[in-house]
């Protein structure tokens, strides 16, 4: 284990925002579903929909509750542990955050406020409201959270001045391309997860047979969310990274395994990675497999990592710039992994639905029911790709991760930090799961 | 802007701290201390996000005071953010469970989640007019040691008292009457204290800080002083709007002394005065402060009036009666029980059913079916427990 400050901080970076992401995705996927579900209500009148509408509630709850109080230690820890990066970026980098609190999370943070305990205090159709301004503001708060990000993986809009970056134009921020992919591609894991959320928990109460007919209305719901959302996060992940070919080709290359250029570029399905010689000691490869990826051709070429570093060394001088390949390699194959065999359990349940059965085959709801914690793995595999694969840079091409850690942060200080969160979130994670196992066993109507 | 937005949020905040601090205190049974809890559920989290919108203005308008504010107080704030996070999820988590050590687990994390960030803001905001030891690269040299000193301490209780005040005049407006005179005594012993720190604390001012040099500064520091008395005066007079008011503007107008005497610096540097950070040598490009100037300026009365309007919805008075949890589980209990009964008896129906058709394993079946006679006994006499407790409880009330 790296026992630096930088490893250190790195290493609590992808902890905590791994774990905010986690419950935050579920935030913005179900938020959306307990609005449709109270839709129906006031539309319709119908008691059980109302009484969905506030069971999904108190699960969403008890996972914002997670979500908010996490958040605070996000902001913060650029400052902490970031303060050069935030000495260099502030600029830019400060005015997404800021929008984002300004604009979405007040907004959000009230209207939920109401929402909870506002269900005799205002009219119906205002409390919908409230739900959808739940609803919009958390998918449009990640949309200024990952314009953020999108800066520090392809910076656009900026002035190099005083020896750091200043905003020139937030129109250009706000349009960066990347951000559009990443923000399609994320929006839509988030209601992958939500979807399977919803089915794990509804395909629990068909296995106990209990509130059979609520639970197969909600199981259809999380179903038809999940059908959408993981075909479109599979066809959105694929033209990303037909994108990031062309402004990231080293993440592409390393989470590949393709060390020499190649045309046509085979695919490589399994290897085993040699970071320090440079190549791959075994590997099953498609060929031409990845040119077909990369750009729907079978001839294109594709680059490999050791020219990429080639080329990067004339451009940037002596360094060293291909990221961890293992871990982008085997996280890619995870996450996309995940996406087909979700995608996969997704039609056998929309086949046995249609024979209007679904309480009727166990196996099928208990496969349901496991399979919740793989949409999470697959989020958590996609940041890591996203995060370690824009290493070693801070901001892509502009400032190196080495040189944005706080100078005068102790190794010492961020052990302390690191084990005080780690403890503190673990805690939260057994408690969230203790209330929400609570929640679920004592059932809808109480 | 970032003055307006960072008084905001301690005024909003001041009063969450306060009555988390008081919980453990006022809240004598556990229906109590939920209802205290429950006069800040609804508005904890917007109250919260002027923290995080003060934080991130901060980063964007001065990346400077930022980077190294909050490298430098590192332990300071991972203490805080600890606190903050753990008092989060306890609203939400601690209604869940009904057993004992859950709740107390729960409410004093509560009650840290209001002390420590209410103190490490009072010895923060001080800190940053008593100097920093900031070197010529706008870097923290110093250890966490040296954010303590006699007079950052004071400024740390300052805010803690004025907090607890705050809170109580938050009490004494939102719980039910029938707690008001408790309320009243708690805010009244409380203000006494307040005014007295209150009154050492400018005094140290006056001697450490270059505070009595500018008028506007000592001005508002001497009216907070005066506005704390007012609020105990109106506390004593059961006149609880006024006191709020009082307590609110008492906050307002220390952090505005405390900033006024600031400007235009943000942190002082103890080791050279030309070392400071101030508003010039750390702010972000025009462009940068232009933008987020415009922003704040249609967003903030929005907010505001959002908020406003939250408070109106929530004005009412919040009672005991809405909280009677344990009456509520043990209904619950009730219905559960009865419910694994009614599983049973479908079991046992199923098993009886079996022996006709197969004569068979009798044995074997009979044992089954012995055994889930002896289960439904059990319930039965679950019930009759439960069902005695909650007798025990309604002639109880």
């Amino acid at each position: 284990m790296d026992n630096t400050a930088l490893g250190l901080a790195r290493i609590q970076f992808g902890v905590t925002l791994v774990y905010h992401f986690s419950f935050v995705a579920l935030t913005m996927g179900l938020s959306v579903l307990i609005a449709l579900i109270e839709t129906h209500y006031v539309r319709t009148g119908l008691e059980s929909s109302k009484v969905l509408a506030k069971f999904w509630g108190k699960l969403f709850l008890v996972n914002y509750s997670v979500g908010v109080a996490t958040g605070l230690v996000n902001e913060f820890q650029f400052g902490m542990n970031w303060s050069e990066y935030s000495r260099f970026v502030g600029s830019v980098f400060g005015p997404p955050l800021a929008f984002e609190a300004l604009t979405a999370f007040f907004v959000e943070s009230v209207a939920i406020g109401i929402w909870v305990y506002g269900w005799d205090k205002v009219s119906r159709l205002a409390h919908l409201a409230f739900i959808w301004l739940v609803a919009i503001a958390s998918n449009y708060s990640a949309f200024w959270i990952l314009s953020a990000n999108s800066f520090m993986q392809h910076p656009v809009g900026y002035l190099l001045d005083n020896g750091r970056v200043e905003l020139k134009d937030l129109v250009a921020l706000i349009t960066n391309k990347y951000l559009f992919y990443q923000y399609s591609h994320t929006v839509l894991s988030a209601f992958v997860v939500a979807g399977y959320f919803v089915m794990a928990v509804s395909a629990y109460y068909l296995l106990r047979k209990d509130h059979v007919k609520i639970f197969k209305r909600s199981f259809k719901i999380g179903m038809i969310c999940s059908i959408a959302a993981t075909s479109l996060v599979i066809a959105t992940g694929h033209f990303f990274n037909q994108y990031l070919v062309s402004v990231q080709p080293m993440k592409v290359a390393a989470s590949e395994g393709l060390w020499d250029t190649a045309g046509p570029a085979p695919f490589v399905v399994l290897a085993i990675i040699d970071q320090d010689n440079r190549r791959n000691t075994y590997e099953i490869a498609i060929p031409a497999g990845l040119s077909l990826l990369a750009s729907n051709s079978l001839k294109a070429s594709v680059k490999g990592m050791n020219d990429l570093q080639a080329e990067y060394e004339e451009k940037y001088g002596v360094g060293y710039y291909i990221p961890g390949v293992s871990v982008l390699f085997w996280s890619f194959r995870i996450m996309v992994g995940i996406g087909f065999s979700l995608i996969f359990l997704n039609a056998v349940q929309y086949w046995c639905w249609r024979n209007k059965k679904i309480e009727s085959y166990p196996i099928l709801l208990k496969m349901t029911v496991w399979s919740y914690p793989l949409p999470y793995l697959a989020i958590t595999t996609g940041w890591i790709m996203t995060e370690v694969g824009r290493q070693p840079w801070i901001v892509y091409g502009l400032l190196l991760t080495e040189k944005g850690i706080s100078k005068v942060v102790s190794a010492a200080s961020v052990w302390a930090s690191l084990a005080t969160y780690s403890a503190v979130y673990g805690i939260i994670a057994l408690a969230a799961l203790y209330v929400a196992r609570n929640t679920i066993l004592k059932g809808p109507y109480n | 802007m970032l003055g307006i937005l960072f008084i905001g949020f301690l005024v909003l905040e001041g009063f969450d701290y306060g009555v988390e601090m008081l919980l453990p205190f006022l809240g004598k049974s556990n229906s109590e201390r939920q209802a205290i809890i429950n006069t800040l559920a609804p508005v904890w989290e917007g109250n919260e996000v002027w923290l995080i919108a003060a934080g991130a203005v901060l980063f964007a308008g001065f990346p400077h005071v930022y980077a190294t504010l909050f490298s430098g107080l590192y332990l300071a704030l991972l203490l805080m953010l600890t606190s903050l996070i753990l008092r989060g999820v306890a609203f939400e988590f601690r209604n869940k469970d009904i057993s004992k050590k859950w709740r107390s687990f729960w409410d004093w994390t509560i009650f840290f989640g209001g002390a420590i960030p209410a103190f490490i803001w009072g010895v923060a905001v001080v800190n940053l007019l008593h100097g920093l030891p900031i070197d010529g690269d706008m870097e923290y040299v110093g250890d966490f040691w040296d954010l303590i000193s006699l007079y950052t301490v004071t400024g740390g209780l300052v805010f803690v008292v004025t907090f607890l005040l705050h809170g109580t005049a938050y009490l004494a407006l939102k719980l039910d009457e029938r707690f008001s005179p408790s309320i009243r005594k708690t805010g009244i012993i409380i203000g006494k204290y307040a005014i007295f720190t209150g009154a050492f604390f400018a005094i140290l001012s006056f001697l450490y800080t270059d505070a009595a040099s500018n008028l506007i500064a000592s001005g508002l520091l001497l009216a907070a002083l005066w506005l704390l008395v007012y609020c105990r005066h109106f506390m004593k007079k059961h006149s609880y709007v006024k006191s709020f008011l009082f307590s609110t503007l008492s906050i307002v107008s220390i952090n505005s002394a405390i900033f006024m005497a600031l400007f235009p610096r943000i942190i002082v540097s103890q080791l050279d005065p030309s070392w400071s950070l101030d508003i010039y040598n750390s702010a972000s490009n025009l462009l940068t402060l232009r933008v987020m100037t415009i922003t704040m300026i249609f967003v903030l009365p929005t907010v505001i009036l959002f908020e406003v309007w939250k408070f109106y919805i929530f004005r009412g008075r919040v009672s005991t009666g809405e909280t009677n949890l344990e009456y509520r589980e043990l209904w619950i209990q009730l219905y559960q029980k009865i419910n694994e009964l009614i599983e049973c008896a479908s079991l046992i129906s199923v098993k009886v059913e079996k022996i006709k058709n197969r004569l068979k394993d009798t044995e074997y079946q009979l044992k089954e079916y012995k055994t889930l006679i002896h289960r439904g006994h059990q319930l039965v006499n679950a019930i009759e427990s439960v069902i005695n407790s909650l007798r025990k409880w309604k002639s109880g009330l």
